[in-house]
């Protein structure tokens, strides 16, 4: 029987695996914005497992509103990404360190 | 769904309407020759929506089932992010047509995130919140990296949009964990359920929203984007960076930990103390070393909001209204200055290096004494309204038996003296060199000699906003 508790687990999974792609990887921009989106999923199942589990339909209103987000981030990040390679002609993320902080 | 619920967010849907309309003349007509127009008109009607909001309603409303919230506190926060975006919309007009910069987009973008920053303050319920962080934050990435043909400002946009989505994937993590353990996204239906008590689960939800938002407010330890984002974005997006912003996030920590979770204040507390302790201490001694003046405007701007979340960590309604004072206050201080940083340029060409600075009261006397007002206010020297602003937050620590927050408080303020002071020194009493100059246009002069008379008068009585910040701060403390 899969309960609760094992969505959860799979969820949280996911969302260390996103922070870990994006403070871990040293390849590519493209992988930072696969990661962001891994975090949201995990999100998105946490949301709908407890909707579920509660008999709430809120969660997946919820979840649907970030879906719609998540499109609209993805676009703009990969907008900023395009300029930014118009500029530096590379996505490295080794190459993003004009300034230090 | 009734006509009530529709008046109550009208100033929203009216914004939002213009930023529409404003988008569709931008596109069909002029394209960017209606730049200068269509900033004046934004700005005007912020102004006019800031006028409306603060003088038109009384009492709190709720609208669309209490996701919506509009009482004092929420009417105090709007109408100071509305007059500081119309303040740093015309502030940076002149400086964005001389340098190229004079896109159409710009005050419709400035516009929606002020939208987004609107139903911040007045969200009711966990989705409202997130949709308005975000639609806040979407366009804050792309206002970042403006300048498209810079390497620094794409940078700039392209880490802020980076880190911005990473918190805001642990903030929603956090309200996922916060809706599974309360059965509800809303903030009254959070607040009843921690009557019968406290399941684990809510409160790692409340520390991922906290450090979701920690890092919307650049509080340290989560405030690695900010001088890099400061430090890249064009001079005026910085301004508005600082400003508006900063109002908004932690207005909403404000309203997230008294209205969600304001039955279990010490689990909050000694996390915003926290926060607050290493963003002052970490804002005073990494600002020592930078040269360049939008770096430490950052790192002056992550203290900040170190002294910001002093009063928010008493956890109380004089708290509350002392935090409300400080980014009212610091909102201004921070216009009036970069009004003289927007101004700074060498035969034509913008800097920013503080040693440039060197013996510029010669110079301009008029200019340098307002900066001179402005840097000793930021620093909180006391003849200057920001020595009150970090006294009302002193006060509060103290009143809520917080006294070592205080002392690390007056410690981290009297080491961040040091950076602001030496600015005054190289104005003053620096090398002997070929000053900057510094070129102003009407606007800028007046938001410059403005906000450093702000600075002085304001002192005999805050122009009356203290008592309305206590109001505020009743309604959400409850």
């Amino acid at each position: 029987m899969v309960g609760l508790e094992h969505y959860l687990t799979v969820s949280a999974a996911l969302l260390v695996i996103g922070i870990f792609g994006i403070f871990l990887n040293r390849k590519n921009v493209i992988v930072i914005l696969m990661s962001i989106e891994l975090m949201l999923l995990a999100v998105n199942i946490n949301l709908v497992a407890f909707s579920s589990f509660l008999g709430d339909l809120t969660g997946q209103v919820f979840t649907l509103f970030v879906l719609t987000v998540a499109a609209a981030e993805a676009a703009i990040g990969l907008a900023i990404l395009v300029t930014f390679f118009r500029n530096r002609g590379t996505i490295d993320v080794e190459d993003v360190n004009v300034m230090k902080g | 769904m009734t006509s009530a619920d529709f008046s109550t967010v009208l100033p929203e849907v009216v914004l939002a309407t213009a930023a529409m309309i404003g988008l569709m003349a931008g596109v069909y007509g002029g394209k960017d020759r209606t730049t200068p127009v269509m900033t004046w008109a934004i700005s005007g009607l912020m102004l006019l929506l800031a006028v409306w909001i603060g003088f038109g309603g009384s009492g709190s409303r709720l609208a669309f089932g209490g996701m919506f919230i509009e009482d004092p506190f929420s009417r105090f926060a709007k109408v100071t992010i509305l007059v500081s975006a119309a303040a740093v919309l015309l502030l940076g007009q002149d400086y964005m047509q001389r340098r190229d910069l004079g896109r159409f987009e710009f005050p419709i973008l400035v516009a929606l995130s002020v939208t987004g920053m609107m139903m911040m303050v007045s969200a009711g319920d966990l989705i409202a919140l997130y949709m308005g962080l975000e639609l806040q934050s979407l366009a804050l990435y792309v206002v970042a990296s403006l300048r498209r043909d810079s390497v620094k400002s794409t940078e700039a946009g392209m880490k802020y949009f980076v880190l911005g989505a990473l918190s805001s994937g642990l903030l929603l993590y956090g309200a996922s964990l916060v809706y599974g353990y309360a059965g509800t996204t809303l903030f009254s239906g959070i607040m009843l359920t921690l009557n019968e008590g406290v399941p684990l689960g809510l409160l790692f939800g409340l520390v991922f929203m906290l450090s979701g938002l920690a890092f919307k407010v650049s509080a340290a330890p989560f405030h690695m984007w900010t001088p890099d984002v400061y430090e890249g974005s064009p001079t005026p997006v910085t301004a508005f960076f600082s400003t508006a912003p900063k109002v908004a996030a932690i207005a909403l920590i404000a309203r997230t930990v008294h209205d969600a979770f304001g039955g279990i204040p010490m689990d909050w507390r000694q996390v915003l103390a926290a926060l607050a302790v290493a963003s002052m201490f970490l804002g005073s001694i990494a600002a020592i070393g930078q040269r360049d003046i939008k770096r430490l405007m950052a790192y002056s701007s992550i203290g900040h909001m170190g002294y910001a979340l002093v009063g928010l960590a008493a956890g109380t309604a004089e708290g509350v209204q002392a935090m409300l004072l400080y980014m009212a206050i610091y909102t201004t201080m921070n216009i009036g200055t970069f009004a003289f940083i927007l101004s700074m340029e060498k035969d034509g060409r913008p800097v920013t290096s503080i040693d440039s600075l060197n013996m510029f009261a010669k110079r301009e006397p008029l200019k340098a004494l307002a900066v001179l007002i402005l840097m000793f206010s930021l620093a909180g020297v006391p003849p200057f309204i920001g020595f009150f602003a970090k006294f009302y937050v002193l006060k509060a620590a103290v009143s809520a038996g917080m006294a070592w927050l205080a002392i690390l408080t007056v410690l981290a303020a009297v080491i961040g003296a040091y950076y602001y002071m030496r600015i005054v020194y190289y104005m003053y009493f620096g090398k002997e060199t070929d000053p900057v100059e510094s070129r102003m246009d009407g606007v800028q002069w007046s938001m410059l000699m403005g906000a450093a008379a702000i600075n002085v008068l304001g002192v005999i009585n805050m122009f009356g906003l203290e008592p309305l910040a206590a109001v505020a701060a009743e309604t959400l403390v409850r």
